[in-house]
């Protein structure tokens, strides 16, 4: 009868430090990524006679700039032996059968693309932080390179957690915020991987940073067994997919602030006296705002089935642990609003008079409830989550 | 609803083909009679604006039940508590139902206006979809460079050649396929609206799922103490407290049974989470019908045990100390456990026995204490205990003697001493008090009898619940996301590949692609059809790409 007397599991001391260790290291390298992605768009700024000339000169980097829609084409070509592949935006005309002058392969038949479509050129438009640096390129690779480092770093200091506790790493705030930062930089690696978002480190790092500055400063809690409500597989199921979902929603939201801000500066160079602003500099080198709001569109819609499997998950478990699976808890009711309106982004993009602004609203105010969920119902309202450990 | 007049134009535009009225001249417009009224209602909650705006409500109107206490919410008894808090706040914000925020009629006037909405948008697109899956893709634009991606050459091979190659290339890339005499028309990707449908039906199913549930719930607790008695009957009298839905049948309720034969507990020793539960468990015996045979089973935090259709889950544990109370005469008035309840995490319990049954002419005993798993004393704080186990128990009572009151037909707590009309035991001059191992025995003052602590049992208590719809509203899930994936990443898009003789007897090979939703790839789709089309018609020695050219150059005009 007297089991209490049984002894808990020793958390492994030394692995728990390492745990430490490798986060202040990671947030220290994530900080160097963030100087070196400014040293990108200084640098890249500051060419504006580089970028002059370069206007003047059919450069190669024109080439490479050539829209990702098509960039495998070419690699599909190669593979077929040569490289036949025009690209002709409508407000642009730039090039004419770009194979064809090569001379590379006679016998290719030229794909044309034209602007205005879903495949338009301006939707892949990846912008041009170096400006054609080459400073400006070096430190953008570096600050990459950093990035990985400090993904690994922190990547580390979750197994070393999660190996230190025996269980899976996200059972409070501190090893929550930590994954989800963990997941926005993957989702922002894995994104580079597919298409070309270097522009994206800069800001991706901000939330990064500041989630784990947070996290090590006020959510901090050391190694701890669980509470009994979360022992159960579904641990890992639902709240991987919940963290998993929160880190890649940044990068969505991220875009459509971006995006916001991108669409102003477009009215204003269409407007007659084009009025110059501080940071005209930087907008010019953003990706245009229709390619901003289709990076934002995919991330969110790529996301979004997850994030409906997370919240079923999530009334799966309360199912077996409280018997019923939807009970209007706080964390329950948020994350239904979060659904909700990230389900209304998806449809405003899709109704007249709601795209482009009103729904990259939308998607910041989805977001908004999703770091309201997070931050606001586990520290301020009461609840059945109540597992922040702070 | 209202819609001001200014969204009206704008949103009939938007969604109906019906020419609209002059603007400006509200005189000259067409009156429009109940039914017009009823049809330009039925457009409006229909249209995707307004179900955009309905969705956008409904998030809203589901914030106040997250900040507020709610009576149907985990608990119920804050409500009461900001009811003394703020007497006047509370009541008219009950009259607006903000204490029943999820069964509210603006809530519920919000979601049914919005599956309305749903109905009347999926009912007449299943129909499109429906017949669009029995129509062709329709045939290529007179001027296919005209369209979004586009590849043209000439080749040597006849178009019959060419078409067949066509046909066959997009046949092998699953397109649908209409073809004709000098071209191939191909549409892909019907399982985006197909998935779409499905999601937004699947919805449909969910709402219903939850509604059956809410109908025919019942759920309710009791508390057993583990090896004692003749276990729980699932009868409405056997349960301490029972909710259930409107729709559920108290007098037939599934014929099941259990006890309980062991309740384990664990808890955290070390760190700055000493005493925390680290896990508990009821290993139980039940039956199945009338005289079903006896099984064995295990409920934990997370794994409820299941009999028919009901679960049964342990929702909290404590200790129930044994006793036995002789009376005056020698007589075992009172054997068995008592539950505490526990009043902090270290689970110093309160609890009362009480003993009617005395020897006949006897007065009534009864006793009020506390139960200390870990015992400690400190001057001034009494009695407590410092960790949750069993470590050092001991029990605290002091006694009374008269009459309970339990024969009065007046139902009362267990879990509290009436004792207006007893009278506190003394001993000189003061109240009895007597602290207790397990195994000690104690006389009472007054030669009133004896009190014996035995050891200590453990109680759980358990919520047993039956909630039908569950099944239909996983399953409806389950199609929902199959459906969401599908609508969001299928890409519905028409390839077309023409062949004609051209002027100079050479064949012209036109291929073009048009993507119907959003996604890109469709350049790399056209390049690899054309690039698979060159085996069967490869392009023209001479001027074959000097087409492509003259075309650029034509657009460069």
């Amino acid at each position: 009868m007297l089991l209490s007397a049984e002894t808990v599991d020793a958390v492994n001391e030394n692995l728990a430090h390492l745990s430490n260790w490798c986060m202040y290291s990671a947030i220290a390298v994530y900080v160097l990524a963030f100087f070196a992605y400014c040293a990108e768009w200084v640098f890249g700024g500051r060419s504006r006679v580089a970028q002059q000339s370069a206007a003047l000169v059919a450069e190669p980097a024109a080439e490479a700039g050539a829209p990702a829609a098509v960039a495998p084409a070419a690699t599909i070509a190669a593979a077929f032996g040569g490289v036949a592949v025009a690209t002709r935006p409508v407000a642009t005309e730039t090039r004419t059968g770009g194979g064809d002058a090569d001379g590379v392969d006679a016998g290719r038949p030229v794909v044309v693309v034209r602007g205005g479509g879903h495949d338009a050129d301006a939707a892949d438009d990846r912008g041009d932080v170096t400006n054609g640096d080459e400073r400006s390129d070096r430190f953008g690779r570096i600050a990459v390179g950093l990035t990985v480092v400090g993904f690994l770093l922190h990547a580390g200091t979750l197994f070393a957690r999660g190996f230190a506790v025996k269980r899976a790493p996200w059972g409070n705030m501190y090893e929550f915020s930590t994954s989800v930062a963990l997941m926005a930089v993957a989702a922002f690696l894995v994104l580079m991987t597919r298409r070309p978002v270097r522009w994206l480190g800069l800001f991706i790092l901000l939330p990064v940073i500041t989630t784990l500055g947070v996290a090590v400063t006020v959510l901090y809690t050391d190694t701890q067994q669980l509470v009994p409500a979360l022992h159960s597989y579904w641990l890992w199921i639902h709240v991987s997919t919940a963290i998993v979902s929160f880190g890649a929603f940044h990068i969505g939201a991220l875009a459509s602030v971006l995006f916001l801000v991108k669409e102003r500066y477009e009215q204003r160079m269409a407007s007659e006296d084009k009025p110059a602003r501080r940071w005209d500099t930087m907008m010019e080198r953003l990706p245009a705002s229709v390619s901003l709001d289709k990076t934002a569109y995919r991330v969110n819609a790529l996301i979004f089935p997850l994030w409906t499997f997370a919240v079923v998950a999530g009334a799966i478990w309360a199912e077996v642990a409280w018997g019923r699976y939807w009970g209007w808890d706080p964390k329950e009711t948020w994350s239904f609003i979060t659904w909700v309106v990230y389900a209304g982004y998806l449809h405003a993009r899709a109704t007249g008079g709601w795209k482009g602004r009103n729904a990259a609203y939308l998607s910041l105010a989805a977001f908004g409830c999703f770091l309201f969920n997070y931050y606001g119902v586990n520290i301020f309202v009461n609840g059945l989550h109540s597992y922040s450990g702070v | 609803m209202s819609i001001d007049t200014s969204e009206q134009g704008t949103a009939a535009a938007g969604m109906s083909t019906a020419p609209q009225p002059e603007s400006g001249d509200p005189l000259q417009q067409p009156r429009l009679g109940l039914r017009g009224w009823l049809r330009w209602t039925w457009r409006q909650l229909t249209s995707m604006r307004v179900a955009l705006l309905l969705l956008l409500l409904l998030s809203v109107a589901a914030i106040p039940g997250s900040l507020i206490p709610q009576r149907g919410g985990s608990n119920p008894l804050k409500v009461d508590g900001y009811f003394r808090q703020h007497p006047g706040r509370a009541e008219w914000m009950d009259k607006l139902q903000l204490f029943d925020v999820y069964s509210s009629w603006w809530f519920s006037a919000t979601y049914l206006l919005l599956f309305i909405s749903l109905v009347g948008c999926i009912v007449p697109r299943t129909w499109a979809h429906a017949k669009a899956l029995r129509t062709r893709p329709p045939a290529a634009p007179r001027r296919m460079d005209r369209l979004p991606v586009y590849a043209t050459w000439e080749t040597d091979a006849d178009p019959e050649t060419v078409l067949a190659a066509a046909r066959g290339q997009l046949k092998k890339r699953r397109f649908r396929l209409t073809p004709t005499d000098d071209q191939v028309a191909g549409e892909k990707g019907y399982a985006r609206e197909t998935g779409n449908l499905v999601f937004h039906t699947a919805l449909i199913g969910v709402l219903v799922a939850v509604l059956m549930g809410s109908l025919l719930k019942g759920s309710g607790s009791t508390l057993l103490v583990e090896k004692s008695g003749g276990g729980f009957a699932n009868v409405l009298a056997q349960y301490d407290d029972f909710n259930s839905g409107p729709w559920f049948d108290t007098t037939d309720m599934e014929k099941f049974g259990f006890k309980v034969d062991s309740i384990t507990q664990r808890f955290e020793r070390l760190g700055t989470q000493r005493g925390a539960a680290r896990d508990y468990k009821a290993e139980v015996t039940y039956w199945q019908g009338a005289n079903g045979t006896d099984k064995h089973g295990t409920i934990k935090v997370n794994e409820p045990l299941e009999i028919g259709g009901t679960k049964v889950y342990l929702t909290n544990t404590g200790y129930a100390p044994v006793v036995t109370v002789k009376d005056a005469r020698g007589k075992v008035a009172f054997k068995g456990p008592v539950v505490f309840i526990q009043q902090d995490t270290n689970r110093t319990g309160t609890g009362v026995i009480k003993v009617p049954d005395v020897s006949p002419g006897l007065e009534q005993l009864g006793f009020s204490g506390i139960f200390t798993p870990s015992t400690a004393i400190t001057p001034g704080r009494g009695p407590h205990s410092t960790f949750p186990s069993l470590d050092f128990p001991a029990l605290f009572l002091t006694a009374y003697v008269g009459d309970l009151g339990v024969d009065s037909g007046i139902p009362q707590s267990i879990y509290k001493l009436k004792t207006d009309k007893m009278r506190q035991l003394t001993e000189n001059g003061k109240p009895w008090a007597a602290s207790m191992l397990p195994g000690e025995t104690l006389a009472l003052p007054d030669n009133q009898g004896s009190i014996t602590f035995d050891g200590v049992s453990q109680w759980g208590q358990f919520q047993v619940s039956k909630e039908p719809g569950k099944g239909l509203a996983l399953y409806s899930v389950i199609a929902a996301i199959a459906g969401l994936v599908l609508s969001l990443f299928v890409r519905r898009r028409r390839m077309w590949v023409r062949a004609v003789q051209g002027a100079d007897g050479r064949t012209v090979v036109e291929v073009a692609g048009l993507s119907r939703t959003e996604g890109g790839g469709l350049a790399q789709e056209v390049q690899a059809l054309a690039d698979d089309l060159r085996a069967s018609a490869p392009v023209a020695s001479s001027g074959g790409t000097g087409k492509g050219a003259d075309l650029n150059k034509r657009d460069e005009d």
